[in-house]
């Protein structure tokens, strides 16, 4: 029996353990997102409000101008993934290619490689362009690290598709491209929907491709983050860190009632 | 059957194109910048100053990725053979509802965490001095290379151990209730009968981890201190200080080379692996 209970204790202890590691970081960004005043060597806040969050959230702020930067480059960088994604991955699925597993992996390599050199040089070559320090250059570079994830899972959701619901369209006398638009795309939506948010989450979360081509008009949200929390307002830093959360804990809670079983075991072959 | 060919190409082009102009030409970029001589032609001239300057951080890097990548692999291990062998049903509940967690937290939000939950009056040491393990004055700041390997495992390990259960998941039981019946311990059954089944998985894991721990900036950036620090930061600092593309570009083709070696050596253990199993 004292056995039993001492084994259960151990296991509760180490679970507890765990939990800290995982939640502890979180907790201590909560932690200062509310501190008016926080120093050494007091554990806590010496004084706690919501002081910051109403400077964060202020309508002119830094921050909401940040927000609006940062939505309105991962509202573009879908529609430029998914433009160049749905034909590409509908062509994966469903046409004859020649080197296709060539063609898949192509669309890997710019997230199988260490990124910071290539980003040095895109920004090089941006600034020859005209494009350095614009929302669409940021949009480009970001579509390109997103596109691994537009194309491989349109091309799964596409692949699920019954091609006998299809030929049934065709054999009723639907055009190809009514065919498309009427069966094929509808069934493949929730797919092409989860890709979408893959890219979304890809954009709003990204730092070092912006940090470079960016600066120093463009100022998404990750950015603010940074120089907040270089500059030492950990409270900005840290309002801002949970902004950005909120997104991706969602998407982690719902990510597999977008992302069916289906789909996932046909995404990259 | 040609005409559907083309068009295929036709609706992967625009896709590909864009590949090209922002992957493909920066990567040939770099590598003629990194091998261009500075008194013109070709040469090492580069990666001799680079190699000069930045040795040590070099080292660094590889060592920091080495420990980290190792670490993640232990601690995904861990969470994805208790998920798959565990006999505790409310630990393997309460572990697989927590270990999720930091899999789409970004980088940024990581490293700002880290930044204050190690610190020397961060909660940890808090923590630690509260429960009465430390006192106040043993308390140290982790922000240093410790503090790098540490974010860089809690924000891959639970991606690992998500491949990893699901892999395991997919097994057959039967060999593992096998072992179980003849005796064999469950860490030993997880050693000897479910890892090697499930090492392909594994091995991809931590390749795609390693790349990313090598990809990153942010953390290196703002969870430790500026000397010695990581290559990303290096390459960072040769652009905006002193505008120095050639060596910037030769540390790039060094942290390429890395990524390179990890895949050689991954794919020959692969191959090797297919020529066993075709024996």
């Amino acid at each position: 029996m004292t056995r039993v209970l001492a084994g259960t204790t151990g296991k509760a202890m180490l679970l507890a353990l765990f939990a800290f590691t995982i939640i502890g970081p979180l907790a201590n960004l909560v932690l200062w997102s509310f501190a008016e005043r926080w120093y050494f060597p007091f554990k806590l806040p010496v004084a706690w409000g919501l002081r910051y969050w109403e400077v964060v959230f202020r309508p002119t702020g830094v921050a909401m101008q940040s927000l609006v930067t940062s939505i309105s480059i991962a509202l573009l960088t879908v529609v430029v993934a998914l433009a160049l994604s749905i034909p590409a991955g509908y062509a994966l699925a469903r046409l004859r290619l020649p080197w296709r597993g060539a063609i898949m992996i192509a669309f890997l390599l710019p997230q199988a490689f260490p990124s910071v050199a290539i980003y040095v040089n895109v920004a090089r070559i941006f600034y020859g362009l005209g494009l350095a320090g614009t929302i669409a250059g940021v949009v480009l570079v970001h579509a390109v690290h997103a596109l691994v994830y537009s194309v491989w899972i349109t091309s799964a959701a596409f692949a699920t598709v019954d091609r006998e619901l299809e030929l049934a369209a065709r054999n009723l006398g639907a055009s190809v491209l009514r065919t498309l638009f009427t069966v094929t795309l509808p069934l493949a939506a929730p797919g092409i929907l989860a890709s979408a948010i893959f890219v979304f989450l890809e954009s709003l979360d990204e730092f070092t491709g912006t940090f470079f081509v960016g600066v120093p008009t463009v100022s998404t949200l990750p950015l603010l983050l940074y120089s907040a929390g270089m500059g030492g307002n950990y409270q900005i830093a840290s309002i801002t860190a949970l902004i950005l959360l909120v997104p991706s804990i969602l998407f982690m809670l719902f990510v597999e009632r977008f992302l069916r079983a289906d789909v996932l075991s046909r995404i990259g072959r | 059957m040609s005409e559907s060919r083309s068009a295929g190409l036709l609706l992967v082009a625009p896709a590909l194109l864009l590949v090209s102009a922002l992957f493909v030409y920066p990567f040939v970029l770099s590598v003629a910048s990194a091998v261009s001589d500075p008194a013109g032609g070709v040469g090492l001239a580069n990666f001799a100053k680079a190699f000069e300057l930045y040795s040590g951080d070099i080292l660094y890097t590889v060592f920091i990725v080495a420990i980290s990548t190792a670490l993640t692999g232990l601690v995904a291990i861990a969470i994805a053979g208790y998920l798959t062998m565990g006999e505790t049903p409310w630990l393997v509940s309460g572990l697989a509802w927590l270990y999720r967690w930091p899999l789409f937290i970004p980088f940024i939000v990581a490293a700002q965490c880290m930044r204050t939950f190690l610190a020397k009056n961060g909660m940890l040491n808090n923590t630690l001095v509260m429960s009465g393990l430390f006192d106040p004055d043993q308390t140290v700041s982790l922000l240093d290379w410790r503090g790098i390997i540490v974010t860089f495992v809690w924000k891959q390990a639970p991606f690992v151990a998500l491949l990893l259960a699901g892999s395991m998941a997919a097994l057959d039981r039967a060999a593992i209730e096998a072992a179980r019946n003849l005796g064999a311990s469950r860490l030993r059954c997880l050693i000897e009968i479910v890892l090697p089944l499930v090492a392909p998985t594994l091995m991809v894991g931590l390749i795609l981890s390693f790349v990313i721990m090598l990809s990153v900036l942010s953390v290196p950036l703002m969870v430790a201190g500026s000397q010695p620090t990581m290559l990303t930061v290096d390459i960072s600092f040769r652009i905006n200080a002193y505008g120095d593309y050639p060596v910037a570009n030769a540390l790039g083709v060094i942290s390429y080379l890395m990524t390179a070696i990890t895949a050689w050596i991954y794919l020959r253990c692969a191959l090797r692996e297919h020529r066993e199993d075709a024996a």
